[in-house]
């Protein structure tokens, strides 16, 4: 394919765009057709079989009943359930926040001119890469009360030993802790793409006007950033929701029931239980759950977007 | 001091100040996976004791040599090459044709079957797959564990490459029609080959993803069809409690995806500020 060949199509291609590209859309229907039979069969289907479940009596092994919306109903009073709710609603706001704070803070620093840069990136990139299981693994070691090196490393700075994921008091904490440090690259990596579509011009001109460093992130940096913050915080929230790699492997959401979230409740219905009706009903209200909140930020990132005059 | 070598100097010490806050900022990985590499290193008499030996002055490759050894860790290693390479593979297979298609019929909307992946969790895709599986007797072998690997792959390509594809140019691939190149042949012929970075960072995040998932394994894996995130928990519950073969076994598991990350960090970059998307 040569330069000239391209070049020379270029100019009617263009005026024949508009009409062109309605005749001929319907044909571009079989690249999507095998996408779509997969799709269909791995997620449309399971839904549809989760939903017929989620009204049903059903357990691994006995038959299946229909029970209309009485799965629902048991949920309402299910205390463990309601517990399981709290737990990841509280899980979810500190692993929002936590990541948010600390990836924004280092996203400004990495866009700045640094020797390295790669590496250095590349380096602060790997935990949300590593494999959940085998960096729980190792966690829970650092986590150990007497010989994990957590308590020394605290000890260091004077900071009596804590019982970490083995108390209910500090798990939650612990917990978040460690999805801290996974995933506040993927907050800086948002961020960072961000910061690096700025325009220059207001930045010169503020600093003709002598507005100091907190005044340029506050009034300039800040609101033109916040698109980039609120999709941030979106992806970070439903992936704190679904959390469950972590948590299963370090606590299996013990001490007791103390760091049982929704999906861990979940898995214990539907697995341990072989409740696979209760389980699917769970199931549903987990994602309308993920789904309304889901939905209430993208309502702030709307609004938020007529602020800044970008919609 | 003149104006120039005092602004010289100021901006000497922003650099250095940058750098040292940016060490401080990556202390927490980088000291985490040096401390796994030196659990995996040491005896159990260096890994009980107080205060924590940092850089043991005897090594125990015995850990290492004892993952490889014991209990069909190669078998599993195997597993997950496989379940990854065919979920990679199909994914690839299906997605970036349709990845294509959504790009050039501006169906942006359909996207949002892929948001719904996202936000699904992971376990109600099980309930029904673990079923139906169950159903056709197929839970001894690896294909359950393929299909539903798909729901982690397939979105992540068609994901990055309808973003790949809407900033390729369209005039290429007309200029070829007007040659008389058919619509399978200008895409075979002539985006494919422009799209080939676009489907590297569609393969590789495919790849770490697969391999880093946990609850797919832990609910259709029998003892024979273990992939190795599974495997390495199961040691834990089970086995032992040494943390130096723990910890080796840890750091087989994820070292592959670790090199991976490091050497394709620009890629990878790219592709994850692109879409945003994760697996699971």
């Amino acid at each position: 394919m040569s330069q000239a060949a391209s070049s020379a199509a270029l100019a009617p291609s263009n005026e024949a765009a508009p009409k062109r590209r309605g005749g001929l859309t319907p044909s571009y229907w079989p690249f999507v057709v095998p996408a779509l039979a997969v799709v269909v069969a791995t997620i449309l289907a399971p839904w549809a079989f989760t939903l017929w479940m989620s009204v049903s009596e059903w357990k691994v092994g006995e038959g299946q009943h229909f029970v209309g919306l009485e799965n629902f109903l048991h949920l309402l009073s299910d205390r463990r359930f309601g517990q399981s709710v709290r737990t990841t609603l509280i899980y979810t706001g500190l692993s929002v926040v936590a990541p948010l704070l600390l990836g924004t803070l280092s996203a400004l620093l990495f866009n700045r001119k640094l020797p390295c840069r790669g590496l250095l990136r590349g380096i602060f990139v790997m935990p949300m890469m590593a494999t959940p299981v085998a960096i729980a693994l190792v966690w829970t070691m650092m986590f150990h009360p007497q010989l994990g090196v957590l308590n020394y490393l605290l000890s260091l700075i004077g900071i009596e030993p804590q019982d970490w994921v083995f108390s209910p008091d500090t798990v939650i904490p612990s917990l978040v802790l460690v999805e801290t440090w996974q995933w506040t690259p993927l907050v800086m990596l948002i961020v960072l793409g961000g910061l690096a579509s700025l325009p220059q011009d207001p930045y010169e001109a503020a600093e003709i006007d002598g507005a100091s460093a907190w005044q340029r992130f506050r009034y300039l940096t800040l609101p033109m950033i916040m698109p980039f913050l609120l999709v941030a915080a979106t992806i970070r929230m439903i992936d704190a929701l679904k959390s469950f790699d972590i948590i299963y492997a370090i606590t299996q959401g013990g001490p007791g029931t103390a760091s049982e979230t929704t999906n861990l409740y979940l898995y214990s219905v539907a697995f341990s239980y072989s409740n696979v009706g209760y389980g699917s009903a769970i199931a549903v209200v987990f994602f309308a759950l993920i789904v309304a909140l889901s939905l209430l930020l993208l309502q702030l990132r709307r609004s938020s977007g007529r602020m800044a005059g970008l919609e | 001091m003149t104006t120039d070598a005092k602004r010289l100097a100021w901006k000497m010490a922003d650099r250095i100040g940058t750098f040292v806050c940016v060490v401080v900022v990556i202390s927490p990985a980088l000291f985490f996976f040096l401390w796994m590499l030196s659990l995996s290193l040491k005896y159990e008499i260096d890994n009980g004791a107080y205060p924590p030996v940092f850089i043991p002055t005897r090594i125990a490759w015995q850990n290492y040599a004892g993952v490889f050894a014991s209990n069909n860790f190669l078998l599993y290693f195997w597993n997950s090459i496989v379940v990854t390479g065919s979920a990679t593979l199909l994914a690839l297979i299906v997605g970036v044709p349709a990845g294509y298609g959504i790009a050039r019929m501006k169906a942006d909307r359909s996207a949002i079957v892929i948001m719904i992946a996202r936000m699904t969790p992971g376990l109600s895709f099980l309930i029904p797959m673990f079923l139906i599986f169950q159903w056709l007797g197929l839970l001894g072998t690896l294909v359950p564990q393929i299909i539903i690997h798909l729901v982690v792959t397939v979105p992540i390509v068609i994901w990055i490459m309808i973003g790949y594809f809407e900033t390729t140019p369209i005039e290429l691939e007309e200029a070829a029609m007007i040659d008389g190149a058919g619509r399978w042949q200008t895409f075979w012929r002539v985006t494919l080959p422009i799209a080939r970075p676009g489907i590297v960072v569609a393969m590789i995040l495919s790849v770490i993803f697969s391999w880093n998932n946990f609850v797919f394994g832990v609910v259709l894996a029998g003892r024979e069809t273990r992939t190795l995130p599974v495997a390495v928990y199961n040691m834990l519950s089970f086995e032992q409690v040494s943390w130096g073969p723990l910890a080796a076994a840890a750091l087989v598991v994820t070292l592959p995806v670790l090199v991976l990350t490091v050497l394709a960090q620009r890629q990878i970059v790219a592709g994850l500020t692109a879409g945003a998307v994760k697996g699971g």
